[in-house]
């Protein structure tokens, strides 16, 4: 499968999907005001890696800001992602916040209370 | 006062606005909005908010606050009335403002008058509902329900009122028969 390399704006992530390595990633802001848009491609082509995946798959969420449209999406996401889980093969979804950001993560904790994938929350210490 | 419907028909906007401009304003718009008036505004509120001597969670409540209540009138706003044509086709009111220890955060726009019921009730609902079950509420419409027709996840309003742990203040002026104007003020 062709990578994903989407290039952040001040509204939508940077995305990096590598189904080689296994290896996925959403960076930045995610604030369109139609996110549907945005991520539809995103959750087609996990839907493809879905039904072949590699034994161990890494997601890597590290959002500075998501807006309610967006909130909808990412747990489309993770819904591809957790079809993943259930073929015996190995996922992680690592959830990164900044110190402080408490909204940040109970946002990642009410998704990983709503999936049945493994979540790890993760503090980033201000730079 | 949480909230107040105003039945007199005479409700004047410019003496509404001057009367809102309370405390340090850090940004305060009439008219059209648009995705790039949303982008430009977030742009000018992260940097003043940047200036301030604040905590990095309070900004970034501050600040997801804005999306969620410009986003919300970007997708429900009805169009003007006729007679007010000249103020822009999809006119709103914003301002944000400091006032003491507080972010005050106030958005107008026209609503048909038939809309009202639903939305005020939708409002005292989600007031209603302590911190704990605002979050509960919360995931489960972020679970279950499916995109509004206008692109909207049904969830502004209930993300709003889970981020501040007091009630969420608006009126609604009537403006004539067929419209009023909704005014929501948030404190963070």
């Amino acid at each position: 499968m062709e990578a994903i390399l989407i290039e952040g704006t001040p509204k939508t992530p940077t995305v990096n999907f590598n189904a080689q390595e296994g290896k996925f990633e959403i960076k930045g802001r995610s604030i369109p005001e139609n996110s549907i848009e945005f991520y539809k491609p995103l959750v087609d082509w996990l839907d493809k890696y879905a039904s072949n995946p590699l034994d161990k798959t890494e997601v890597n969420i590290q959002l500075e800001y998501f807006n309610t449209s967006s909130s909808k999406c990412i747990l489309d996401v993770f819904k591809k992602l957790e079809k993943v889980s259930q073929g015996n093969k190995e996922i992680v979804i690592n959830w990164f916040y900044e110190e402080d950001d408490e909204d940040m993560l109970e946002a990642g904790e009410d998704y990983q209370s709503i999936l049945r994938i493994p979540f790890k929350m993760i503090e980033i210490g201000e730079e | 006062m949480k909230s107040n419907e105003n039945n007199t028909n005479n409700f004047e906007l410019e003496k509404w606005f001057s009367s809102q401009l309370l405390g340090e304003v850090l940004f305060s718009y009439k008219g059209n909005i648009s995705p790039s008036l949303i982008t430009e505004i977030l742009e000018t509120i992260e940097n003043e908010l940047g200036k301030k001597e604040e905590k990095m969670k309070i900004k970034k409540r501050v600040y997801n606050i804005l999306v969620e209540a410009l986003q919300n009138l970007y997708h429900h706003i009805d169009s003007t009335p006729q007679e007010k044509l000249s103020l822009g086709e999809r006119f709103i009111v914003f301002i944000i403002s400091k006032d003491g220890e507080s972010y005050r955060i106030i958005t107008g726009n026209f609503i048909k008058i038939n809309k009202v019921r639903l939305l005020k009730d939708r409002i005292d609902q989600v007031n209603y509902l302590s911190v704990e079950e605002r979050k509960a509420l919360y995931k489960l419409i972020l679970n279950n329900q499916e995109f509004s027709e206008k692109g909207g996840g049904g969830l502004g309003i209930i993300d709003i009122a889970r981020r501040i742990s007091t009630d969420l203040n608006y009126n609604f002026f009537r403006y004539d028969d067929e419209y009023a104007f909704f005014a929501l003020h948030v404190e963070i």
